[in-house]
């Protein structure tokens, strides 16, 4: 596999030596740049997705979807993102000022952090501490903080209603997200998100191959929790357009509204590259163990797997989306307390127990 | 809390896996639905481009009300006002006189003029049910946007009304077909 690790020393030492940079600039310049390069991906995948999702949904509807700008509508997302550059951004009397204008930026903030963890290829992973599954989703949890900020300084009745459902149903579908992730971590034996990758490598070494039963209960439990995390599907109770407008973003205009709406399409997908990468081995190539076939897999670059299986997810969920009706809150604690939760502790027993015996493909 | 009694029966497991199973249903029939002939299974149609060769419009759909007229143009309007009484919004003005037949000698109301605006109808077809006589219809022609209010306000007598901008539309333009659409066909 191509190490993209080899890219990024050579600029290191280009910056370092070549240049002759002290640390501090040659530091910033890396940062700034690879800031950039977040930042950018981050807008461009929020774009894709939200053209897929309106092509997915109109598919699944049995209509065209956008169709006009552009040759297949392929301009229609440009010309939205544009639209809402230009919008007015304004505020609502009597708002709390403050945490009307600091929640956008949290629930942004939570997002492309989370998003930085993603393993992109061999050696091209942003953020990769020893502690990775852990603190990804302590940083992500930063988001319910600014939905619920949202709520609270909008001074609208259904946006508080809303950051209160958002928060309730986010910081219970949490727990199974991370049992899910600890199952994983069980077989993989590392939190660092390069090491799961790693741990995955080979033939039949996707861990939802590796770990078969458990693994897979897990790759379920975790998707449903997933996307109950990320707001969307038969779980958009907080923003539930019929019964409270738009939830908890009501009140926002221009750019704020549209740093909700970035971030919650980039949680989707942000849960569908985790998925991808505890699960199905994020920019690990499909082995089967036959000589000739591995190589041919391994002449495609990572990014190619590891893109072609975080969307194949997002696609997952949009079926998921467009076919289930919305859940009463009732009904989300239910499924999250009483079903999924004690699962996921039974299933993390049970990943427990064939790992001690050995049960799991080596 | 409302359970229905099914759901009562059903023990903790027997609610998992019933769940489960409905749901797998669900996600079957979108599965087909989305890859049913995936390029061609689509009941919404690209209107203006389609608009003189596969357009449906139901012939019962409301466009604006007219005169029903016979072979010779003659219409049935008898006057009576009934349709102007029924509808809600003032849509109708209908002005008369009396005026003798000469060959019976009978005195009866003369339709003077029929005016319906259209930019006041809701198109709700209280006017046709509430018609004695057969004489007005709801006709599904549709287009009916101009550039000046005055030209809404129609006179049903005096215009001679062919009938939709379109080639057979009364009847409902082409036959309505799922997945048939030539959405490229000016």
């Amino acid at each position: 596999m191509f190490d993209f690790s080899i890219v990024t020393q050579w600029f290191d030492a280009l910056l370092r030596e070549t240049l002759g940079l002290g640390d501090f600039l040659s530091i910033l310049i890396e940062c700034v740049l690879v800031g950039v390069i977040v930042l950018t991906a981050y807008a461009v995948i929020a774009m894709i997705l939200i053209f897929m999702e309106r092509k997915v949904c109109a598919y699944f509807q049995c209509r065209l979807g956008p169709m006009r700008v552009g040759y297949w509508g392929l301009m229609q997302v440009l010309a939205d993102v544009l639209k809402m550059l230009i919008k007015e951004i304004f505020f609502v009397d009597k708002a709390d000022k403050f945490l009307y204008l600091v929640a956008p930026l949290l629930v942004i903030i939570g997002s492309v952090g989370a998003f930085c963890f993603l393993p992109w290829n061999n050696g091209a992973t942003i953020l990769d501490f020893n502690v990775g599954v852990f603190l990804l989703t302590a940083v992500s949890s930063i988001g319910v903080v600014g939905i619920f900020l949202a709520g609270w300084g909008s001074n609208n009745k259904y946006s508080v209603v809303s950051a209160m459902r958002g928060a309730v149903q986010m910081i219970s579908y949490e727990m199974s997200l991370c049992l899910c992730l600890i199952t994983a971590v069980i077989l993989t034996g590392t939190m660092q998100m390069s090491g799961i990758v790693e741990a995955q490598t080979g033939p039949f070494k996707w861990l939802i191959i590796q770990g078969h039963i458990p693994a897979f209960i897990a790759f379920i439990i975790f998707l449903i929790a997933g996307n109950a995390e990320a707001n969307r599907g038969p779980f958009d109770m907080a923003e539930a357009e019929s019964e409270l407008t738009a939830g908890h973003h009501t009140e926002y205009s221009g750019m704020g509204f549209g740093f909700f709406y970035l971030a919650e399409f980039l949680n989707l997908f942000i849960i569908s590259g985790i998925a991808a990468t505890v699960f199905l081995g994020g920019w690990a190539p499909l082995n089967i163990g036959i000589e000739a076939f591995d190589t041919w897999m391994n002449y495609i670059p990572g990014i190619v797997w590891f893109m072609v299986k975080a969307f194949g997810i997002v696609w997952l969920l949009m079926w998921v989306k467009w076919t289930f009706p919305r859940l009463r809150i009732d009904q989300i604690l239910k499924l999250e307390w009483k079903y999924l939760m004690p699962m996921g502790l039974i299933n993390l027993v049970l990943m427990t127990v064939f790992v001690a015996l050995g049960l799991y493909i080596k | 809390m409302v359970f229905t009694k099914m759901e009562e029966n059903k023990t903790y497991f027997g609610e998992l896996g019933h769940g489960i199973k409905t749901l797998a249903v669900g996600m079957k029939t979108t599965w087909k639905e989305y890859f049913k002939d995936f390029f061609t299974n689509k009941s919404t149609e690209q209107y203006p481009e389609n608009r003189k060769t596969t357009l449906h419009v139901s012939a019962r759909h409301r466009g604006r009300l007219a005169f029903k007229r016979d072979e010779n143009g003659a219409y049935k309007c008898t006057a009576c006002t009934l349709c102007e009484k029924a509808c809600p919004n003032g849509t109708i003005k209908i002005t008369s006189h009396m005026a003798e037949e000469p060959e019976t000698g009978k005195k009866k109301k003369v339709l003077d003029d029929y005016q319906y605006d259209l930019g006041d109808c809701m198109f709700c077809q209280l006017c046709t049910n509430a018609c004695n006589f057969d004489a007005i219809e709801f006709t599904n022609d549709f287009e009916n946007a101009v550039f000046d209010r005055s030209k809404l306000v129609l006179h049903l007598d005096k215009e001679q009304y062919q009938g939709g901008s379109l080639p057979n539309l009364l009847d409902g333009g082409a036959e309505w077909q799922v997945g048939k659409f030539n959405t490229k066909t000016k």
